[in-house]
């Protein structure tokens, strides 16, 4: 089967993300597709690249990039929420002047077409958060 | 949200929308609103059901500006001319807050219980915020 899942909660303020990240594991090791991954208003934070977390704490946000290096998930950020928090990648860090991207490269800063799209092409769509 | 990723006319899909938060204390009524736009730019078939506290975003006479944010009673009486006509308000939600239709912007229709079970089961894909 065919899951998208939509991630609108922050990482460790709720168990909400944690709980994608699981489900997204479980997704791929019972061998089902993982059409796209899109985070929405405060789900961005999962893609931030900056993030430091104590040594014997889960580093949510490096989770979700290994996973999707991994597995060559299709990882999607909204970029009118990622800019408003400070989630850039490369090119918008060098168009608005703010040196280093914020955002894992793993994921892509896009529009909310993506999320329609991932809708209409997924038997599943979950949502988190 | 982009419309530049559109090549060709997309599958139209049933997508339901379920906004049950109120408008001004949290942004998941705006991510909602968001979602549903996004869906009738791309052309899908949308529905938008407001249950619970959601009624709330459905007050006439919303004045945003007070606390310094946009009004959402504004964009929500746009939704037509995007496309979205199956605008619905759980009549339940209302008796239980005291709101009458008239209380309430144009262009909506009320919905009970069952039929929205039914709206939900038709829908390819549900959205619930």
């Amino acid at each position: 089967m065919k899951f998208s899942l939509v991630i609108y909660a922050a990482p460790y303020s709720t168990e909400s993300a944690s709980s994608a990240l699981r489900f997204a594991k479980s997704v791929l090791e019972q061998g089902h597709e993982l059409y796209r991954v899109f985070f929405f208003g405060d789900g961005v934070h999962n893609a931030s690249r900056l993030a430091i977390v104590a040594q014997d704490e889960l580093n949510l946000q490096r989770q979700w990039d290994e996973l999707i290096v991994d597995h060559a998930i299709d990882s999607v950020v909204c970029v009118s929420s990622a800019l408003r928090r400070g989630i850039l990648d490369q090119a918008e860090a060098d168009r608005h002047d703010l040196g280093q991207a914020s955002a894992y490269e793993s994921s892509e800063v896009a529009g909310l077409g993506q999320l329609i799209d991932a809708a209409i092409h997924s038997d599943r769509v979950i949502n988190f958060g | 949200m982009t419309a530049n990723t559109r090549s060709k006319s997309p599958p139209r899909s049933s997508l339901t929308f379920v906004s049950r938060s109120a408008p001004y204390g949290r942004n998941r009524a705006n991510l909602c609103l968001d979602m549903a736009l996004a869906a009738a730019v791309f052309e899908q078939d949308v529905s938008y059901v407001f249950m619970g506290d959601g009624v709330y975003q459905l007050l006439k006479g919303q004045e945003g500006s007070a606390i310094g944010s946009k009004t959402l009673g504004n964009a929500l009486e746009t939704l037509s001319l995007y496309g979205i006509e199956n605008v619905y308000a759980d009549q339940q939600a209302l008796q239980e807050r005291g709101l009458k239709k008239s209380d309430l912007l144009s262009g909506l229709q009320t919905i009970d219980n069952d039929a929205i079970a039914k709206l939900i089961d038709s829908s390819d894909t549900v959205f619930n915020l």
